[in-house]
């Protein structure tokens, strides 16, 4: 018998290949293509600690309990970072992979498509690390920030970081098909996240955002993310600064899970391995 | 003499890894690679494929030809399973393109038209990344050897020149040993003496059994390489033949051509060579300026695609 006649037409993956093996593949990869790209490692990868080193450098005073400005800053560098790695990423590159026919090229091979999702998800999660590692350092080896060290305080970073990251992740797929080419992807993609930084309380004190911009920032999971590592990294006395006088871990774990919900339904009924004038 | 040399070993190589598999495959398979009935596919009140009937059979190199726009890309990308049709019947290894899988995908290769991408790895690296995909891959080596990239291997391919990509296209889409194999205007961007080396790749892939399905826009390309072309224009697929018989082209009226008293003369006719015999008893041998030419196929394609306009 040959192989060929055994393996059925419309089989999911023809025998002799393996799906562990294809996605540690995807994985390397995309960690190549990704830190080989000069743009990606400066403004996705490093933008958080280079943004630590700038504002902890011009805003070095205590901002009051006992709390410095870098230390508040590092919450929401954290949080935008996460952003960054996942959702900007994602969005970005998904778009010119689809735009310059490289998507259209792995869909026509035996590839199995959950490698390539399950690929751009280990590039997030290593550069993730990868950032959260670089910026940690920079906190606490420049400006000497105290890190958490209770162990409720680093469970409940994983559990906000990962719904962060997962809710990022399946957003910037999602959003990948709203940029009409690849040239335009950038600019499509980065002044979203841009506000959202500015109106979610990453660069300024979140309770000194006007009402209305609190309000419409609440909608996003940014806030949500920068809450949460804010109540990693800042003493528990912070919480009453908060618009709601707490930390509301219960409404940031159901919010960000809403979005990441809601993302997976909109990737899995709009995602296109083809340009949208190409069908 | 370099490019022989390169090809020997990609044909000894598909030999030696189709001993056990493809040849028993060919034989048991049925003789149909495509077969596709009534075809038809509508953009926005445009028909661009507009019931196509053909039937390609394994083994064969069949090129599709066309102007731009004519329904080649639309056709090919169906039975690739890239594009939905509107009507009609599809078969290709056995499976509707539109229902297949990966083991289907395996056994096919694309060699699409793109746009140049910007990819940050190398030649080897792509390859040896694709070859994960399938479950009997060629050597890379071997590919990258078979398509002339032995240079390149190590450059990123984003700094590759477009007929260097255009050969990287190729060694991936045979890269997976493909009992069919597609190609869309393959040696678009290929210097003279790249696109003698590809045509003796693809001679050597069909040499052993690989079925190829060929668009492309230079007639000589069909000429040589393929066993029978289709001729697709405004939707409809107008001539099917062989390159010799394509068009009446075998049995048309020939050019006879000379000069006589100082003037040219031509005659078209079907027997050449009773008016050559003739002309030369009158001149009692040498006939000034003669010529006899035959309807060249770009002639005969002209021709059938301006018969449809």
């Amino acid at each position: 018998m040959s192989p060929t006649t055994t393996v059925p037409a419309t089989g999911l993956r023809p025998a002799g290949t393996s799906l562990a093996r294809i996605t540690a593949s995807r994985v390397v990869v995309e960690l190549k293509a990704f830190f080989r790209e000069k743009d990606q490692v400066i403004w996705t990868f490093s933008f958080p600690a280079i943004l630590m080193l700038i504002f902890g450098t011009v805003f070095d005073q205590d901002i009051g309990g006992g709390v410095s400005f870098p230390q508040y800053f590092l919450a929401g560098m954290v949080a935008s970072g996460l952003v960054l790695v996942s959702f900007q990423n994602l969005a970005i590159t998904i778009a010119m992979e689809r735009d310059d026919g490289s998507l259209k090229r792995l869909a026509g091979t035996p590839m199995p498509r959950s490698a390539y999702f399950l690929g751009k998800i280990g590039l997030v999660l290593v550069t993730a690390a990868a950032q959260l590692v670089l910026l940690l350092a920079v906190a606490v080896l420049v400006f000497g920030v105290d890190l958490p060290s209770g162990a409720d305080r680093w469970v409940t970073f994983a559990w906000v970081a990962v719904l962060g990251i997962t809710a990022g992740t399946l957003c910037g797929i999602a959003y990948s098909s709203v940029p009409r080419s690849g040239k335009s992807a950038s600019a499509v993609v980065t002044p979203v996240v841009l506000i959202l930084q500015f109106i979610s309380g990453v660069f300024f004190v979140y309770s000194q955002v006007p009402a209305w911009l609190q309000q419409v920032a609440a909608l996003f999971p940014l806030k949500w993310l920068a809450q949460g590592m804010r109540s990693v990294f800042l003493p528990d006395s912070f919480a009453a600064e908060e618009v709601a006088g707490s930390w509301e871990h219960g409404r940031t774990a159901v919010v960000l899970a809403l979005w990441a919900v809601a993302a997976l339904v909109v990737c899995l009924r709009t995602f296109r391995w083809q340009r949208r004038d190409d069908r | 003499m370099e490019a022989r040399t390169r090809l020997s070993t990609l044909t000894r190589h598909v030999r030696d890894g189709q001993a056990g598999g493809m040849t028993t495959d060919l034989l048991t398979a049925t003789e149909t690679a495509i077969s596709v009935r009534g075809l038809t596919k509508t953009y926005e009140e445009v028909r661009a494929v507009d019931d196509v009937d053909l039937e390609i059979h394994r083994g064969e190199v069949f090129a599709l030809l066309g102007p731009n726009g004519a329904g080649k890309t639309t056709t090919v990308e169906i039975l690739e399973g890239y594009r939905r049709r509107d009507a009609g019947a599809v078969s290709v290894l056995g499976a509707d393109p539109e229902e297949a899988g990966a083991a289907w995908r395996a056994r096919i290769g694309i060699v699409l038209q793109t746009a140049p991408s910007a990819e940050e790895l190398t030649v080897t690296e792509l390859l040896r990344h694709f070859a994960t995909f399938y479950p009997r891959p060629r050597s890379v080596d071997e590919v990258i050897a078979a398509v002339g990239l032995q240079e390149k291997r190590r450059t990123r391919v984003r700094h590759l020149s477009g007929g260097q990509r255009r050969r990287l296209d190729v060694a991936l889409g045979i890269l997976g040993r493909p009992e069919l194999l597609f190609l869309d205007e393959p040696t678009t961007g290929f210097d003279p003496e790249a696109r003698r080396e590809f045509w003796e790749l693809i001679r050597a892939l069909s040499g052993e059994g690989t079925t190829i399905l060929l668009t492309t826009h230079y007639l000589d390309e069909a000429e040589q390489l393929a066993d029978r072309v289709g001729v697709i224009a405004r939707g409809r697929l107008v001539a099917l033949d062989t390159p010799a018989a394509l068009g009446g082209r075998d049995s048309s009226a020939s050019v006879v051509r000379w000069r006589e008293d100082g003037v040219p003369h031509e005659v078209s006719t079907t027997t050449p060579t009773r008016v050559v015999g003739e002309a030369a008893e009158r001149f009692g041998g040498e006939v000034p300026d003669l010529t006899v030419t035959r309807e060249t196929l770009e002639d005969t394609y002209l021709r059938l695609i301006g018969e449809q306009r």
